[in-house]
């Protein structure tokens, strides 16, 4: 018969592993966007962080190399000269991740940011500013990737 | 943990460009191991600056973003001397901090 104690040490038993085995939730550090970073496309990373539609814009610029010789390691920069930038978003459109990394903007920074991403394949890459009021301007540039970089 | 992050923080007029380079495997979750399991996602996702104690940058990241990530911003009204520091927190809770000092 399993006494109450018995089970409890089976139970902590259990749950330690699983926290070992990384299943149990952690604790939410400051809202990690699951939604933006599960998006697919472009237009649901805005909504998600409460944006409109994207509109095409010459005051949001994306950096990046035409061709990748290592998708593994892609360097791409984004940037906006508009003002009132609240976030800066790079998605690359043909990841299975695609938003790749969201900055929030502060007026101690320049809307300027510069990172490097994975691509699997030719795609694709966005620089996307959010505005204080809602309006998303985006810019795009395709990258050719030669060697797809997630290791598969 | 991991190394320290590479913190180099240079005036260039009245800003100064912090560029970090940072150690982690950043494990999209897609890849599997050589007997076939997934190799679960593990990725940087928040890396915060400050500048003098002040916070100045907040980023989410996902796992598209590279191993061993880089990341370069420019702050504004910077002198040579202040302190940055550069905090990331994985989707483990696993976390690091390193400063450096504008020239």
């Amino acid at each position: 018969m399993t006494t109450r104690r018995q089970m409890m040490t089976t139970s902590a038993q259990v749950a330690a592993l699983m926290a070992g085995a990384g299943l149990l939730p952690t604790a939410a550090h400051a809202a990690w966007p699951q939604a933006a970073f599960e998006a697919k496309n472009m237009a649901d990373a805005a909504k998600a962080f409460g944006g409109g539609a994207p509109v095409e814009s010459k005051d949001v610029t994306i950096t990046g190399p035409d061709i990748a010789e290592n998708g593994a390691v892609v360097p791409v920069g984004c940037s906006s000269t508009l003002p009132g930038v609240k976030r800066l978003m790079i998605l690359v459109e043909k990841n299975p991740s695609v938003l790749a990394a969201a900055f929030d903007v502060t007026d101690a920074v320049d809307a300027s940011f510069n990172t490097r991403v994975k691509m699997g394949q030719s795609s694709n890459v966005y620089a996307v500013a959010m505005m204080a009021d809602g309006k998303v301007f985006f810019a795009g540039k395709e990258i050719k990737v030669t060697l797809g970089g997630c290791g598969g | 943990m991991a190394d320290p992050m590479r913190i180099r923080a240079q005036m260039a007029g009245d800003k100064a460009t912090v560029r970090v380079l940072m150690s982690h495997e950043m494990e999209t979750g897609q890849r599997r191991d050589a007997a076939g399991k997934v190799i679960p996602a593990w990725f940087i996702q928040e890396v915060s600056a400050a500048h003098n104690g002040k916070t100045v940058l907040t980023t989410q990241w996902g796992p598209s973003v590279a191993k061993n990530p880089f990341l370069q911003f420019t702050v504004k009204g910077a002198k040579a001397g202040d302190k940055i520091t550069v905090n990331w927190v994985d989707n483990k809770g696993d976390k690091r901090t390193d400063e450096a000092t504008v020239s």
